[in-house]
């Protein structure tokens, strides 16, 4: 008889592969997801399935021009990821074309380009959304106020299907989210403190009942959800952590020196993606560094980053930027930033012995 | 015990239950024993006994081939069938320089060192003598000669002998059983090795997941003042010696020096057991504990297994395959080789033997790799092992040398934890082999290039002195000519004058 020798061991595996590690990120992401399609109803629903079958579609459609195999990368569940991820940063009654043209963003030129899973340098969800933004500023800022699946006032299943796939979105329902106000605002000449009393009060704003993109609203859940990935170990607090204090510490601290101009941290942690950013955007595996010293560093670089575009910038939301730019650094922090070797120094020099050097 | 925190490593399914409760049987005596020169690290031993020769049980079959070397002792009475090639407990299934002992059931002793009594007022040197006479090696795998480790204590100072019984790979419960069930030989030989080290002190450190030996050990060391017991995290890889000694000292070895350097000197607890045996018996090294475990074992155990019994006796005393392995493994399922079939002898370095099923060792094709990272987490050695990969897999190994795979441990941590079954390990050991026989090329062509230019200079000196000489010589001759002209110049008017008077 014969055995495999074809192979150094370990011959024994933990009891994970990238199929688990994606669905337990759609998971946590499902409580956020549901509380959003109720609150937004039909309209969003159809634009999620949308942004999820596009980008699973345009996948197999890479994969078929590449030539390569479909059933272990479709299966993966990173498609399905992104396509979630997309539609919860699309404004929630967008029309069809917009979900599709993102996944062709996202899916062939973001990832495929780059060789597939594991080689793009830009998060794919994010690449979409800044595009999209980019292309159609008209579209990608119409926001609506919250009308719940069902309830009065809310679009049924047809007339639904008319704001996705007919004439989009009736001006008179549109409502500016929370940055995007306190922006316009601003420019108007109106401090901040002013035009924060004119919206929802941050319990609402925490628990999602509020005008903005599908990911924005629901603050809580998403961050139920990025705990649950914390202690499932899929994700580790570094990136997390460094991303809400950064934003939370630049926004206290120039609050502090002058209130008419700059919103407060808490303000900036519970409003816009900061929370979806921080933990589901930001932690992407594939566009982030490896090791736990450099995503101190890049979640830093994101919170200050998106501070200083909802504040300096022209756009009232920064973290699709911020994480693109710091997506662009990733190599130069993997390479700058890495553990100690054992029994070497810093710098790669074995440790001198006691009464050596 | 005040113990220090370890970076990385992971927590495998242990699956020692399967063996832990497994009290120590001795393997009937089997028919045949095949006994490589090579059970060490070092040179091979060389035989002392020819083909057909009669040999008594503890004699020496085989002299320690140089100064990094063990002996090899006929672990039965017997006729020496052959000195031939046998297939080697590797995963190449290659075969190596065999002695082979037909056994005649009479277990009868050859004479044997005489036990030192009280090895405590013992010379050192004559304890250190004894360990390389009896053939110890590493017991824990390593199979590195015990005895050149004990003399460490003559270059550096030692103040603590950490006896490992970390036993952090899963399934192994060889050492768990030999301290559960031997504790007092173990201690015995521990401070035996302490006192060749002129150690003050020993700690044996024991994963905090074999609290039977933990309690046996600690009684056993009741009686003496400087043994200690360390019960360490279940941390896989604890039992490694640079993690573990800084476990337990706080001490970092650096990079390139032995943990000797910072005083500490480390050996298994089945070596410290050997050594037991040896001094106070005078018994060399014969037999050894081994793990029969895995999925495909009928009745797995821990056996006491004369050197050089083939595997197969093994497995069939355990029962027999209950289905065709997928992997036959010497060692843990972590760091063990492994091997083509079951057809080679147990070796001193045998702590297991694992017949492990498709579902245990869960085998995937490799995936993309997704950057998680967990990796660069995990890695004990403070290694990006996902750099490290990208460089080899383009051939890199430059980078990948520059990067530190030198450094690693190779203890599988990684591939272990990667979710898109990326053989980590496996391009890692492909890497240091490469570069390992690089270097060696490399050292091979400068010693031609020193030799050439020692030629070379030697040639042209020669011929130098040679040009030397002949100048010398021809400017001698001239000189002699001269003179003999001057000599014949000034006589010739005399001449002349007698000439022409």
């Amino acid at each position: 008889m014969s055995a495999l020798t074809d192979k150094s061991g370990p011959f024994t595996h933990a009891p994970t592969s990238v199929p688990k590690i994606m669905n337990t990120v759609l998971l946590a992401l499902a409580p956020a997801t549901l509380f959003d399609l109720y609150l937004f109803g039909w309209p969003a629903l159809f634009l999620f399935a949308l942004s999820i079958g596009s980008c699973v579609a345009a996948e197999a459609l890479c994969l078929y021009i590449g030539k390569r195999p479909y059933q272990p990368t479709l299966s993966d569940g990173s498609a399905v990821l992104t396509g979630w991820l997309l539609g919860m940063s699309l404004p929630p009654w967008a029309p069809w074309w917009v979900p599709v043209l993102g996944a062709v963003f996202a899916i062939p030129l973001a990832k495929h380009v780059f060789g597939g899973l594991g080689q793009n340098v830009f998060n794919p969800a994010m690449v979409a959304r800044v595009a999209l933004l980019v292309s159609f500023p008209v579209q990608m800022t119409l926001f609506i106020t919250p009308h719940p699946i069902f309830a009065a006032g809310s679009p049924g299943f047809a007339e639904a299907l008319g704001i996705t796939f007919g004439k989009g979105t009736l001006d008179t329902m549109s409502a500016a989210s929370a940055l995007g106000y306190v922006k316009t605002e601003l420019s108007r000449g109106i401090p901040v403190p002013e035009s924060i009393r004119h919206l929802p009060d941050l319990l609402d704003v925490g628990l999602g009942i509020k005008p903005g993109s599908m990911g924005e609203t629901s603050v809580l859940l998403i961050l139920l959800g990025g705990l649950f990935l914390m202690a499932r170990r899929i994700i580790s607090w570094h990136i997390p952590v460094a991303v809400i204090a950064t934003l939370f510490v630049f926004g206290t601290v120039f609050n502090a020196a002058d209130p008419a101009r700059y919103a407060p941290g808490l303000f900036h942690v519970l409003s816009g993606a900061t929370m979806l950013g921080a933990f589901f955007i930001a932690t992407d595996y594939v566009t982030s560094p490896v090791s736990k010293q450099g995503q101190l560093v890049f979640g830093f670089g994101i919170g200050a980053l998106t501070w200083a575009i909802r504040t300096y910038a022209g756009y009232p939301e920064g973290m699709a930027f911020a994480v693109l730019l710091m997506n662009a650094l990733t190599p130069i922090i993997d390479q700058q930033f890495r553990p100690r070797m054992f029994g070497r120094t810093r710098k790669g020099e074995p440790l001198p012995l006691k009464g050596e050097q | 015990m005040k113990l220090f925190p370890v970076r990385g490593g992971v927590h495998p399914e242990y699956r020692k239950d399967r063996t832990s409760e497994a009290a120590i049987v001795a393997l009937p005596l089997p028919t045949a024993l095949y006994l490589p020169l090579q059970q060490h690290i070092g040179a091979p031993a060389e035989p002392v006994v020819a083909v057909g020769d009669r040999v008594l049980k503890g004699q020496v079959l085989a002299h320690a081939g140089g100064a990094v070397s063990a002996p090899t002792h006929a672990p039965t009475s017997g006729v020496i069938e052959a000195i031939t090639d046998v297939a080697a407990p590797h995963p190449s299934g290659l075969a190596q320089r065999t002695i082979v002992l037909l056994a005649d059931g009479k277990e009868e002793w050859a004479e044997l060192p005489a036990a030192i009594a009280d090895p405590f007022t013992a010379e050192p040197e004559a304890l250190r003598r004894r360990v390389a006479e009896s053939g110890i090696v590493g017991l824990g795998g390593a199979t590195f000669p015990s005895a050149i480790k004990l003399g460490l204590g003559t270059q550096k100072k030692i103040h603590t002998l950490l006896l490992n019984g970390a036993e952090c790979e899963p399934y192994l419960t060889c050492d768990d059983r030999v301290m559960r069930e031997y504790a007092a030989e173990v201690v015995d030989g521990a401070r035996i090795m302490a006192r060749i080290l002129g150690a003050p002190k020993v700690v044996v450190g024991i994963e905090s997941n074999k609290p039977a030996a933990i309690t046996a050990m600690t009684e056993a060391a009741k009686a003496c003042d400087n043994v200690e017991i360390a019960a360490v995290p279940v941390q896989y890889p604890m039992g490694s010696e640079r993690h573990l000694t800084q476990a337990i000292t706080g001490l970092e070895t650096p990079a390139r020096k032995l943990t000797a350097d910072l005083g500490v000197v480390v050996h298994n607890v089945g070596t410290a057991r050997a050594v037991h045996h040896a001094v106070r018996f005078g018994r060399p090294l014969l037999a050894r504990v081994v793990t029969v475990s895995g999925g495909a074992i009928a009745k797995p155990g821990n056996l006491e297994v004369p050197l050089g019994t083939l595997v197969s006796e093994l497995v069939e005393f355990c029962g027999g395959l209950t289905e065709p392995p997928r992997r036959i493994v010497n060692g843990g399922p972590m760091m063990g080789q492994p091997l083509p079939g079951l057809n080679v002898p147990v070796v001193k370095g045998t702590c297991g033997i694992l017949a492990l099923t498709a579902a245990e060792c869960d085998e995937q094709p490799p995936g993309p790799c997704i950057r998680c990272g967990t990796c660069v987490t995990i890695c004990p050695c403070g290694l990006v092992p996902v750099e490290m990969a990208s460089y080899i897999r383009k051939d890199n190994l430059e980078a990948a040398a520059k990067t530190g795979v030198m450094d690693c441990v190779s203890c599988g941590s990684c591939s272990y934890i990667c979710p898109s079954h990326i053989p980590l390990v496996h391009y890692f050991n492909y890497a240091k082999g490469a570069i390992n026989a690089a270097d060696r090329e490399k050292r091979k062509q400068d010693t031609t290039k020193a030799l050439v230019e020692a030629h070379t200079i030697r040639v042209e000196k020669a011929l130098a002195a040679k040009k030397a000489a002949a100048a010398a010589a021809a400017a001698a001759k001239k000189a002699a000519a001269e003179k003999a002209a001057a000599e014949a110049a000034a006589a010739e008017p005399t001449a002349d004058k007698q000439a022409n008077p």
